[in-house]
């Protein structure tokens, strides 16, 4: 549970690379892992970016825009985690697909690493289309780029690639061929539906990556819960993926909003910390 | 010649309902070493002691009692260990109505007695004690015994073996030991330090502990029998039931064990000082009428809540939890809506749920479990005003090692199919027993499953007899 590197990949997005033999073994694309960052800290769930069984490490990547991944980015090397639990999940199956698109958005890129890597060695032909607000937002593109053999960007803001969304080069893809096996996509909620109801028109088997509010993350708790197909499904032991048509996204992000409060106050605390730390700095310094 | 007992029991002063709704402590405050020494004179020394009989762990119940009017405190607790390895647990949840002072003799003609608060009270004694008393322990056999799940069926299993002689590792899930008794037992009932005060007695007697262990994920049953001369699941009744109604997934809709888990477990009350959030309600329904339902809506209201609601389809008398939680629950001021049944929610603009409609029940004919059914009355609906809701109906057992584990028999209910006599599953060398055996039941039944599990685990890794 140590520590071993950490980067901060752009602004607000920090990697960890953590000793963890046993996970690192089992790992699988599409796994995740429930970690504590502090004994009075909450449980939260991170997808396995990689997992190298020869350093015996995970590496997570994440975004730090609450106040448990702001205090995990505070972490340093030789820190150790209160706690980590993993592989959980059900893997991504990975199989020769034909040819596949996938998509990734914000810190959902690198989310999708691992599955380009698997697709590719799986023998699909693979285009990825990635998307950010701004160019330093969309990450790890030469990683990603590595294992496709075609590759689309889009920002809000025209700083990188083309301006616009995602949808937009998906949309003229398909309208060029619809001859895909699979579209994969993994990102913030409003973007999987919106790919969602683009491949529908299509016609297109699309598989989209969850990431909702989780505690326990074996099935016990039911806090994840997402309306797949007109049923409640638990996102930690019956996905992440699911089938991009039927999932519930505005329940989805409805249920995302629960603890909006909570974080602003765990936020206020959090800066009262730093704060506090930064005067014992400023005392040491006189 | 003795004094006739009396007939009452010796009550137990507990915090005042007014006061014990603002805080988390626990509510009765044990008893005082005179109050004790009272109380186990009431004991009539039977002869033939039917209590014994009464305990899934089979507690010299006598015995240990006699210790007490000895004021020999030292020579009680460990009669008592010598049966069970948590008794500060048992004392506090154990239904002993139900079980040991249902056939005490005394119960005949007076109140029996009170031996769940006896036990209560060795056990904390001992507690303030400098250091508890590690017991001999047989020659070690050198076989390994794996432990999955450190709840009460777990840590039992794993307590006796290791006193028989076996080395025994306990595989947890969570991050904390305990299982139900950390996620689930609110601390008002059954405070956290109690639960790890005895797990470290499990510990101190040489069991390894394993803490965020998924078995299952990081390592299946199978591979654990390349490392293990016998395995014992414990994994319990995880899976929480929900009704299946329209709207059950609005926001503020919790399962009892998420409300119970943010809450227990990961201290919630005590946000922001801890990170784990809850909502804290206003209107508070909790639907069920079990021991987890009373659990719930005592921790609504001591997280705020203005109007804290039982919701039950049937009547008072058909309610499944332990009278002195029902009647905790009176106490503090909890709202009972008896023969309703909620048949779907209203939502906020934003996905919060606002109302539950409910319709009215009368109670028909008995059906399987001998209560009388509960029949809706057509055309009553009626709502609710509510911004949360907990649903305890229920859990079924955790499917992770059933699903991961070829050659388990697998009953109807999604439980592991075991021989009750010895909790032998269809898998050689694979013993269970607990919830995950036999759906949710008590803390005491799944620690005497775990405990005839042991026996017979322990008679299979020296025979190597299936």
């Amino acid at each position: 549970m140590k520590v071993i590197a950490k980067e901060r990949i752009a602004e607000n997005l920090t990697k960890l690379v953590i000793e963890s033999p046993l996970i690192a073994k089992k790992a699988l694309p599409g796994q995740f892992v429930v970690l504590m960052a502090a004994k009075v800290g909450e449980r939260v769930p991170l997808t396995i970016v990689d997992a190298d069984r020869q350093k015996q490490t995970i590496t997570i990547i994440f975004q730090e825009v609450g106040y448990t991944t702001r205090l995990l980015g505070t972490l340093k090397p030789n820190d150790s985690l209160y706690s980590l639990v993993g592989p959980l999940g059900k893997p991504t199956p990975i199989k020769n697909y034909g040819r596949v698109i996938v998509l990734g958005g914000g810190v959902g890129i690198a989310e999708l690493l691992p599955l380009v890597r698997a697709l590719k060695g799986a023998g699909c032909t693979i285009t990825s289309i990635l998307g950010g607000r701004t160019a330093e937002l969309v990450i790890l593109r030469d990683q990603v780029k590595e294992f496709s053999d075609d590759m689309y960007i889009t920002t809000d803001d025209g700083s990188l690639g083309e301006k616009g969304v995602v949808t937009d080069p998906l949309k003229r893809l398909l309208d060029e061929s619809s001859d895909y096996g699979l579209v994969f996509c993994v990102g913030p909620v409003p973007m999987m539906k919106a790919v969602s109801e683009v491949t529908r028109l299509f016609k297109i088997k699309i598989v989209v990556c969850l990431n909702p509010i989780m505690v326990d993350g074996t099935g016990m708790c039911g806090c994840c819960r997402v309306t797949v197909g007109g049923e409640t499904k638990f996102t930690c032991v019956d996905g992440p993926d699911f089938d991009g048509y039927e999932v519930d996204f505005d329940e989805l992000m409805a249920r995302q909003k629960r603890f909006v409060q909570h974080e602003k106050q765990a936020m206020c605390k959090l800066d009262k910390q730093i704060n506090n730390e930064a005067s014992w700095e400023r005392n040491d310094d006189g | 010649m003795m004094a006739k007992p009396s007939p009452k029991q010796t009550p137990m002063r507990k915090q005042p309902p007014r006061e014990r709704v603002k805080n988390f402590n626990e509510v009765p405050y044990g008893y005082s070493q005179e109050e004790a020494i009272l109380e186990a004179k009431r004991c009539l020394q039977c002869k033939n002691p039917t209590c014994i009989s009464g305990c899934p762990v089979e507690i010299d119940i006598p015995a240990f009692i006699k210790l007490i009017v000895e004021k020999d405190f030292k020579g009680s607790i460990r009669k008592m260990k010598e049966k069970n390895c948590l008794p500060a647990i048992c004392g506090r949840v154990c239904p002993q109505e139900e079980q040991c002072q249902k056939v005490c003799v005394l119960a005949k003609m007076a109140e029996p007695v009170s031996i769940g608060r006896l036990e209560r009270f060795i056990a904390d004694w001992e507690a303030k004690q400098a250091k508890p008393e590690v017991p001999r322990k047989k020659r070690s056999t050198g076989k390994k015994v794996a432990v999955v799940g450190g709840g009460p069926a777990g840590l039992s299993c794993a307590g006796e073996l290791v006193k028989l002689g076996q080395k025994v590792t306990i595989f947890e899930a969570l991050h904390e030991m305990g299982g139900v008794l950390v996620y689930g037992i609110p601390e008002f009932r059954l405070p956290n330090d109690i639960v790890e005060r005895e797990v470290e007695y499990i510990h101190s007697l040489g069991v390894e502990i394993v803490k965020s262990f998924v078995v299952g994920k990081l390592k299946t049953i199978d591979e654990l029998l390349k490392k293990f001369d016998a395995i014992f699941i414990g994994t319990g009744a995880g899976l929480p039931w929900f009704m299946d109604l329209p709207g059950e997934n609005y926001n503020g809709i919790y399962s009892a064990n998420e409300y119970l888990t943010r809450s227990n477990l990961m201290k919630a009350y005590l946000f922001p000082q801890y990170d784990t959030p809850i909502v804290k309600g206003k209107q508070v329904a909790v639907i069920g009428g079990g021991n987890v339902a009373m659990d719930s809506v005592r921790t609504a209201l001591r997280l705020g809540a203005e109007k804290a609601m039982i919701i039950y389809r049937r009547s008072r008398v058909e309610m499944p939890a332990r009278n002195e939680e029902i009647h905790h629950a009176e106490e503090e001021g909890i709202i009972f809506e008896f023969l309703t049944l909620p048949v779907a929610y209203h939502a906020d603009s934003k996905g919060w749920v606002k109302e539950m409609e409910c319709l009215r029940m009368k109670l028909g004919e008995p059906d399987a479990s001998g209560r009388r059914r509960p029949v809706p009355i057509e055309g009553s609906n009626f709502k609710i005003p509510v911004d949360v809701v907990v649903v305890a109906i229920g859990n079924s057992p955790n499917p992770l090692v059933p699903n991961t584990t070829p050659g388990l028999e697998i009953g109807k209910k999604g439980n592991i199919v075991i021989d009750e006599k010895t909790g032998k599953t269809s898998k050689k060398g694979v013993f269970a027993g607990g919830d995950i055996a036999t759906g949710a039941a008590t803390v005491i039944s799944a620690m005497g499953a775990g405990k005839v599990a042991a026996r017979a685990i322990d008679e299979y890794v020296r025979t190597g007899e299936w």
